[in-house]
């Protein structure tokens, strides 16, 4: 009785609930958020799994002895600023400016293609040293973990271009809005992703 | 804040809008939040690395960093707010952390009693011969 006379009271509540139905554009974002977090939870799978066998290195080589954190601050570094030229796309999205857009975006695709160039460059120089996936239990996990995060950077990277291309034919259409709102989490995401693996698995792993 | 704009976010914003228009607060709104990143990140690289502190407060101090530049990504790139208009963000959210600290934390509490409760491989190995 008290709740429905408060709920009249304050005018949002009220108001809401004579609406109807959110927008597209909320259904999308709420529908790839709740996407992006079961994927998240996904991850935490990974995660255990490495935190669990990270001890497990079956006499051959540990993170500490492997690790390289040089090369991790770089791609680091990376990610955060195409995470944030990521959001200066999306600045330019709302200010429909197609050529800020583009240079954001362009930047946003180049600092990706660096972190994963590094990240490749680690993993093949891994296995050549005899460290490769199959070695120990540890890098099985590392190999794991850490690749499907790269995997995840390098379908980022088409559905980037394919956002670039999208905007460039099609311009700021209200659909293309939204798949560009859905690309920005998912970019975002991606980069928080990041920051728990430098941090458990570099650097935890070098301290240990 | 525009009426124009209360029209359009009444109730409810999608993850990663924000209710600022100007597109100067907005990127200001991103340089803040890489500011923070890098700074975080930063520290978290020195702790990593230094003498100067505690050792074993060392591993804490990383995954207290890690947490605080989660925390950043999320306010200052995705736009996750405590406001109305974010609510279904925020306990979605709420819901896939508690989903994510169950499983983490679950996993090391049970594979962390086996170890301890179980006796070595070889041992196993040996009792089955």
């Amino acid at each position: 009785m008290t709740d429905i006379a408060i709920a009249h009271q304050l005018p949002g509540l009220a108001e809401a609930a004579h609406e109807g139905p959110a927008s597209k554009r909320i259904i999308t974002g709420y529908g790839f958020w709740i996407f992006l977090l079961s994927d998240i939870v996904m991850f935490s799978c990974f995660f255990a799994a490495y935190a669990v066998l990270q001890g497990q290195t079956a006499g051959g080589p540990s993170g500490a002895e492997l690790f390289n954190l040089r090369n991790v601050a770089i791609e680091t570094i990376f990610l955060l600023l195409s995470s944030f030229a990521c959001g200066m796309a999306s600045v330019a999205v709302e200010a429909r400016s197609h050529l800020w857009f583009q240079i954001a975006m362009a930047v946003t695709c180049v600092l990706g293609l660096g972190f994963l160039a590094i990240e490749f460059r680690e993993f093949a120089d891994l296995v050549a040293r005899g460290a490769g996936p199959s070695r120990s239990a540890f890098l099985s996990a590392f190999f794991t973990l850490v690749g499907c995060h790269g995997l995840h950077v390098s379908g980022g990277e088409l559905w980037l271009l394919t956002m670039m291309a999208q905007v460039f034919a099609k311009g700021f259409r209200a659909d293309i809005q939204r798949r560009f709102l859905c690309f920005a989490l998912f970019w975002h995401a991606l980069d928080i992703i990041w920051v728990a693996i430098f941090s458990v698995v570099y650097l935890l792993g070098s301290a240990a | 804040m525009s009426e124009l704009h209360d029209t359009h976010h009444r109730a409810d914003l999608a993850p990663g809008d924000e209710e600022v228009v100007s597109v100067r607060l907005r990127v200001l709104g991103y340089l803040v939040g890489l500011a923070l990143a890098l700074l975080l990140t930063a520290t978290s690289f020195f702790v990593a690395g230094t003498n100067l502190v505690w050792q074993p407060s060392i591993p804490v101090a990383i995954i207290v960093l890690a947490i605080a530049q989660m925390g950043v990504h999320l306010v200052f790139f995705l736009h996750i707010t405590t406001g109305p208009d974010n609510t279904n963000n925020v306990m979605a959210l709420a819901f896939g952390l508690l989903i994510v600290f169950l499983v983490i934390g679950g996993s090391l509490w049970i594979m962390d009693n086996l170890n301890n409760n179980m006796p070595p491989m070889d041992q196993i190995m040996q009792m089955q011969r």
